[in-house]
């Protein structure tokens, strides 16, 4: 495949980046969106420029480093994937392809395609998190009854990667999604529910503070999730926050 | 409560609230209007009821007023914050492969309606208002059908309330289901909300374009 990239360069979070146009020629149907990333660096290497800056990790969509908003969506066409898991497949042979970074005042690029996702960090030390008593007296996990359907829901939150792609392909940037599922992921299980009041004022704060968008339930967060997490976990941490700002 | 309604989720749930009592108060609304294209008594004395019943006049219309100016500003208040939370915008964003363009433009369907409202006040509102406390004139339980046949007699007012009601219609479509999912309703009912906000978006504002055309058509 010959592909004509249109890529958001940008030296570093001062300077002002513009979209840059690229040819890259040969290129497997079978690679993935990172590895044809990877082939264009090679050939900007070759020609002593400097190569693209994107995040990427384990390569295998479960460490939530990869990003990119490819052809005007988070990860990409292809749907419950991260870009690592993007196949070239998905484009056909002559296609321009528009590849930018997550846009949200709460993820400043850093450089060319990284954003510093760090607010995410701040989130989640805000409250995503049980404490737990390490003294030895501990009660064990497995002793204490869960029923399935709460087990299951959690895991399900659980399986949130905190990439981003639902602040990306949010209209409004918000970040109701990601806080949905970590508190969700807690809010469902006996461990979680002691600093449950705590929890959900305290990570909604830190979420605002950030200065993501507010939820309007558009949905595209949902569609774009590669993990799959469902509007459920914001509609249930709208009643963890309601109940938790009653209780006060 | 101004501590509370600085919060992303508070500000979403107050919404949804006031979201809520208008979609009701539209129930009531068009009941009262569909009475006309039957009976001319039955909206007659309706309409007398609903302009001279103390509870209704000082209690209710109140709160509706509040209700409608809160839902906008409210409206406008989180657009602008949520503009403002993507400073730099994509070059390529593809909203209609992962969401509803009604879902996307609650601020244009809002607008429309707004507008909408201006006239609606200017038409009906403001002459009432001059009727009663103004000019004081004396109760008359008989004037109501005819002031409102005579109001849709021009073509332009029945075509830009019928296309109102079209963005009215939009803007239910997202939002009856948007509501219940703010206020934390996500169950397994939820499918009979979103059918149930369907048939709402469809029946209600129908039935005003109905009630106008039918006047139109008929003085």
């Amino acid at each position: 495949m010959n592909l004509t990239l249109k890529i958001w360069r940008q030296k570093d979070s001062k300077t002002k980046g513009q979209m840059v146009e690229y040819k890259v020629t040969d290129i497997s149907e079978h690679m993935s969106f990172l590895e044809m990333m990877d082939v264009l660096n090679e050939q900007l290497v070759a020609k002593n420029e400097e190569p693209v800056a994107f995040d990427h990790d384990c390569r295998e969509g479960i460490c939530g480093m990869c990003s990119l908003h490819i052809n005007g969506e988070a990860h990409g066409p292809d749907r419950g994937i991260t870009t690592c898991q993007l196949h070239m497949r998905m484009f056909h042979d002559g296609e321009t392809i528009t590849i930018e970074p997550w846009r949200a005042k709460a993820f400043p690029v850093i450089k060319d395609l990284v954003v510093d996702r760090t607010a995410f960090e701040r989130i989640q030390q805000a409250g995503g998190y049980i404490s737990v008593n390490t003294s030895g007296n501990t009660q064990d996990a497995n002793g204490i009854p869960i029923s399935k359907h709460n087990a299951d829901k959690a895991m399900d939150a659980a399986a949130c990667i905190g990439c981003g792609a639902c602040v990306a392909s949010c209209k409004n940037s918000s970040a109701m999604l990601f806080v949905g599922a970590k508190v969700s992921q807690f809010a469902l299980l006996p461990q979680g529910k002691v600093e449950a009041t705590e929890r959900v004022l305290n990570m909604v704060k830190q979420m605002d503070e950030e200065g993501f968008g507010n939820c309007t339930n558009t949905g595209a967060c949902e569609v774009e999730c590669p993990k799959g997490i469902t509007l459920e976990n914001i509609a249930r941490m709208n009643r963890e926050y309601l109940s938790a700002s009653m209780k006060g | 409560m101004s501590g509370f309604l600085s919060s992303s989720i508070a500000r979403k749930f107050a919404m949804a609230l006031s979201a809520l009592f208008l979609i009701i108060f539209l129930i009531i609304h068009l009941t009262v209007n569909l009475t006309s294209v039957f009976s001319e008594d039955v909206f007659n004395q309706l309409s007398h009821f609903m302009g001279t019943n103390p509870l209704i006049q000082f209690g209710l219309q109140p709160v509706l007023i509040i209700g409608v100016i809160f839902h906008f500003v409210m409206g406008f208040v989180l657009e602008i914050r949520n503009k403002g939370a993507r400073d730099v915008k994509y070059v390529n964003f593809k909203g209609a492969a992962n969401s509803t363009w009604m879902s996307r433009n609650m601020v244009y369907s809002g607008l429309a309606i707004l507008a909408f409202l201006v006239i609606h006040f200017i038409d009906f509102w403001l002459p009432e208002m001059n009727y009663k406390y103004i000019e004081g004139l004396p109760a008359d339980s008989t004037r109501y059908y005819e002031e409102l046949q005579h109001k849709f007699v021009p073509l332009w007012r029945a075509a830009a309330y019928s296309v109102a009601f079209v963005f009215l219609a939009l803007h239910l479509l997202h939002g009856f289901q948007s509501a219940f999912q703010s206020m934390g309703f996500n169950n397994k009912y939820s499918s009979f909300v979103k059918a149930l906000g369907k048939w709402y978006s469809i029946i209600i504002p129908a039935g005003f374009i109905f009630v106008t055309l039918y006047h139109h058509f008929n003085h």
